[in-house]
């Protein structure tokens, strides 16, 4: 007689059904968000008042001490990502070089991807190369997941952090899920 | 999946992050004013559409946000080469000839089209 086997039948709306995958899809905590737009010749004064080097190259990204992180988006433009109670937005204030610092604390929402086969959830409806030698730790940009927008930040081999917009949160969430459990191990 | 080189990331990215911004180097004239209405609606309106190179706008909209110009070549949709927006225009022998040795953009999956058998 043949050998039965059979798939485990998991229900589709369970809410643990990413329980014993290696790849957690979860909520990040809340942050202080500024986008920050400013010419080259601002931007030696902004780094010293941030207490962080702004990076200047594409994709990389420059983190203090305390946590706080700047992430190259474009030649005059970084997302900061701080603490909830962070008094960035007060320290730009003081800036007296020209820029653009607008709070967009709760435009976003941020979803940690992480554990063995995190790229590959990523790279579910991602198209850029999530490689280790393409997109290292400490690389961060703009992309598209999917039918959205997103910031993509390397934080680790195995960890990401994703930026989405608040109102595309849900059907990121969904997505990255859909993809873990295709893609976890 | 064409592979784009946008000149402010310096890394070929995936055609899903551009948008085709429509034909480089227009320029209004200074005076619109002294403009006949024909010469403003062919500034406006009138675009050269040819078949083989042209010199295009993009834009990595969903990248670093910047417009940036490329040449194109529309027929085999190979781009020739990628230059920051306000530089001049390349000079296309040179381009040519350097394209035919070292493609800016290939195919992630080779396609073999008519024209290149």
């Amino acid at each position: 007689m043949a050998d039965m086997s059979s798939a485990t039948r998991l229900h589709p709306l369970r809410a643990d059904r990413q329980s014993g995958r290696t790849v957690s899809v979860t909520p990040a905590g809340d942050a202080t968000r500024i986008s920050l737009r400013a010419r080259p010749d601002a931007v030696a004064k902004l780094s010293r008042l941030l207490g962080l080097s702004l990076p200047t190259r594409p994709k990389s990204t420059a983190v203090a001490k305390d946590g706080r992180a700047a992430l190259w988006l474009g030649p005059d433009e970084w997302l900061l990502i701080d603490a909830p109670d962070s008094d960035v937005a007060a320290v730009l204030a003081r800036a007296d070089v020209l820029h653009s610092a607008v709070d967009v604390s709760h435009r976003n929402v941020g979803i940690i991807v992480s554990g063995e086969g995190a790229d590959r959830t990523i790279s579910g409806g991602c198209p850029q190369d999530l490689s280790l030698a393409a997109f290292p730790v400490g690389a961060a940009s703009r992309t598209v997941l999917g039918k959205i927008e997103v910031i993509v930040w390397r934080t680790g081999e195995d960890s990401f952090r994703i930026e989405c917009w608040r109102s595309f949160s849900e059907y990121a969430y969904s997505f990255l899920q859909e993809s873990a459990k295709d893609c976890g191990i | 999946m064409l592979l784009i080189k946008c000149p402010y990331c310096e890394e070929e990215r995936p055609e899903l992050e551009f948008r085709h911004a429509g034909e480089a180097h227009l320029v209004r004239e200074g005076k619109i004013i002294d403009q006949s209405d024909e010469d403003f609606a062919a500034f406006l309106y009138l675009r050269q559409n040819p078949k083989g190179l042209v010199y295009e706008r993009w834009r990595h909209i969903h990248g670093c946000g910047r417009f940036f110009n490329a040449i194109r070549d529309t027929v085999s949709d190979k781009f020739l080469t990628v230059y920051k927006a306000g530089e001049p225009r390349p000079d296309l022998t040179a381009i040519k000839a350097e394209g035919a040795a070292a493609p800016t953009t290939r195919k992630r999956r080779s396609r073999t089209t008519k024209s290149e058998l």
